[in-house]
């Protein structure tokens, strides 16, 4: 029986209020906003109802940079998982360098986003980058194409991210116990059968955890994209969180920002909610 | 230990080889770049002289010292004041029976959830109307909301691996709930403790979003948002911009690599037991 001491709700007391005035009262009052045109410098404060959300419904920018998002959260996601689960394994088994190798996936993890795009820019800048003119088809200008521009944008992610990855499915390959690996090897059984036997699905819990955490991750993504191309080029890179950004900050129009905010948001929770119904609760069962 | 069969001991040693160029090359680059001359930054080979040229400029330009210090401050409030509140109701969500414990466990879930840009326009509005834009204050505010989820969850895990009878037995000895807390609990939890203090500097360290929004002087940019915005009158400053990302992030890249089983503890603690 644990105890119910008279004063423990002070304890928890700081953190419920902090949570509820500068994270749960904010979200209410940016859906607030988006029913409202509000644009800071003119002093212009109007309830408009759901015209912010009517506007947000026929606006081509919403819908491409909704595409991007996703885009980008399917692709990175993707990549990352396979090479997260690669290094994994190598870290699980390597029998020698182990430190060293892990040491080294936590170089990109503790750099500053902002740091690695800047980073990543200077390499691929067309000019001097390493990359253009270590590769045979020159003066290929990677930030300034479209097409090219987004999966730089990848690339840089799968950098900077593919470590948690790998640390979060390392934890997990960690709990599957010892004994199942020998059984399998007294039965015989050929190393991919034991991967898909035995590794994959009780590694299900922890890749269901780290595809909610980098989803929910790649959904809000910011920092990169804003460092390496600012949205462009043509608006081919720009995400949700850009498109809100720039329409608050640079525009100046709070109300419509906080309508792309909102939305962003809602996608958020939307994705969460139906993942946690699905796969997330056949992953709970299974742990 | 020798798990599953291995593969051929050279294939591994290919994949480490990839896996170091891959994650540490680029940091490398970086720092070599750093270390060239003005005249040789575009050049691919080794350098042939090393130079602290770049260093000194990226101090003359901007007030990057300033930029550092304002980081430091910043990111070493926030990390205070976080430990303060999440270490009180990690203690209580693992060691006293309280009703709508799971109530607090899933709000600070769903608020690190939340994309940042859905919580700018409100946070703004609010900053400028107490006057706090462009002020440190004004983001260890937003920093200590988001960085509370994570300390709870990890600093909870600690306090529940601490056994219940040395708490009981405080309290028998007449220690109020609080003096229990800060003379028992609180010392057995100091491992939690630097681990959650480690992750919170550098999530804090790192932020850029608010920290773009919120300040909008010079003097009080932070590090993420002073090298976002370095620019040169001419050309880009590379090797003043690999200098300056250098000096932002050999410190953590140090720190991480010195406690690098308790950060990966913590993280994947916080992430497998959400």
């Amino acid at each position: 029986m644990k105890e119910r001491p008279a004063h423990g709700y002070l304890f928890v007391a700081p953190s419920a209020a902090v949570l509820f005035f500068v994270a749960l009262c904010p979200i209410a009052f940016a859906v607030w906003l988006s029913l409202r045109r509000f644009i800071l410098v003119f002093h212009d404060d109007a309830f408009v109802g759901l015209a912010n959300y009517r506007f947000l419904l026929r606006d081509a920018r919403f819908f491409s940079a909704l595409g991007n998002t996703v885009y980008f959260t399917v692709v990175s996601l993707a990549i990352e998982l396979v090479l997260g689960l690669a290094i994994a394994l190598l870290l699980d088994r390597a029998t020698r360098g182990r430190g060293l190798l892990r040491a080294a996936v936590l170089v990109p993890w503790a750099i500053p986003t902002v740091v690695s795009g800047r980073m990543w820019a200077w390499m691929l800048n067309p000019d001097y980058g390493l990359i253009p003119r270590l590769l045979p088809v020159h003066d290929v200008d990677f930030l300034g194409t479209p097409g090219y521009a987004m999966h730089a944008a990848i690339l840089v992610d799968i950098w900077k991210s593919t470590p948690f990855v790998a640390l979060l499915l390392l934890a997990g390959l960690a709990g599957i116990p010892d004994e199942l690996y020998r059984a399998a090897r007294v039965d015989g059984a050929s190393p991919r059968r034991t991967f898909f036997a035995i590794t994959l699905p009780l590694l299900g819990p922890s890749l269901a955890v780290t595809v909610l955490f980098r989803a929910l991750d790649a959904l809000r993504v910011f920092d990169a994209i804003f460092v390496l191309t600012g949205g462009g080029p043509a608006n081919t890179t720009e995400t949700l969180s850009i498109y809100a950004y720039k329409t608050m900050m640079r525009t100046g129009d709070f109300g419509y920002g906080s309508t792309l905010a909102v939305a962003t948001f809602a996608i958020v929770v939307l994705v969460s909610t139906v993942y946690l119904r699905t796969i997330g609760r056949s992953a709970g069962v299974a742990r | 230990m020798k798990r599953a069969s291995l593969p051929s001991r050279s294939a591994m040693a290919l994949g480490g080889a990839a896996v170091l160029t891959f994650f540490v090359g680029p940091f490398a680059w970086q720092i070599l770049t750093s270390l060239r001359t003005e005249a040789t930054v575009t050049e691919l080979g080794l350098p042939h002289a090393l130079s602290l040229d770049s260093y000194v400029a990226a101090f003359e330009g901007q007030p990057f010292a300033r930029v550092l210090l304002n980081s430091a401050l910043v990111a070493a409030v926030t990390t205070l004041v976080t430990l303060a509140v999440a270490s009180t109701a990690a203690f209580a969500l693992a060691k006293l029976d309280l009703r709508g414990k799971s109530l607090l466990l899933s709000a600070a879930l769903a608020v690190s959830m939340f994309p940042p840009i859905a919580t700018v326009s409100p946070l703004y509005l609010a900053l400028k109307e107490v006057r706090l834009l462009d002020t440190p204050l004004g983001l260890v505010i937003p920093y200590t909301t988001f960085a509370l989820p994570l300390a709870l969850w990890v600093l909870t895990g600690f306090f529940r691996d601490i056994p219940d009878e040395l708490y009981r037995a405080a309290r028998v000895d007449g220690c109020t709930p609080f003096q229990a807390f800060r003379r028992v609990m609180l010392p057995l939890a100091m491992p939690g403790l630097a681990t959650t203090a480690i992750l919170v500097f550098i999530f804090s360290w790192n932020e850029f979003l608010y920290a773009l929004t919120f300040t909008s002087s010079p003097t009080h940019r932070t590090v993420p948002v002073a090298i976002s915005l370095f620019s040169g009158e001419h050309a880009e400053p590379w090797g003043e911009i690999a200098a300056a990302s250098v000096i932002a992030t050999l410190p953590l890249v140090l720190v991480a690599l010195v406690f690098q089983k308790r950060i990966v503890a913590g993280l994947t603690q916080g992430a497998v037991k959400g």
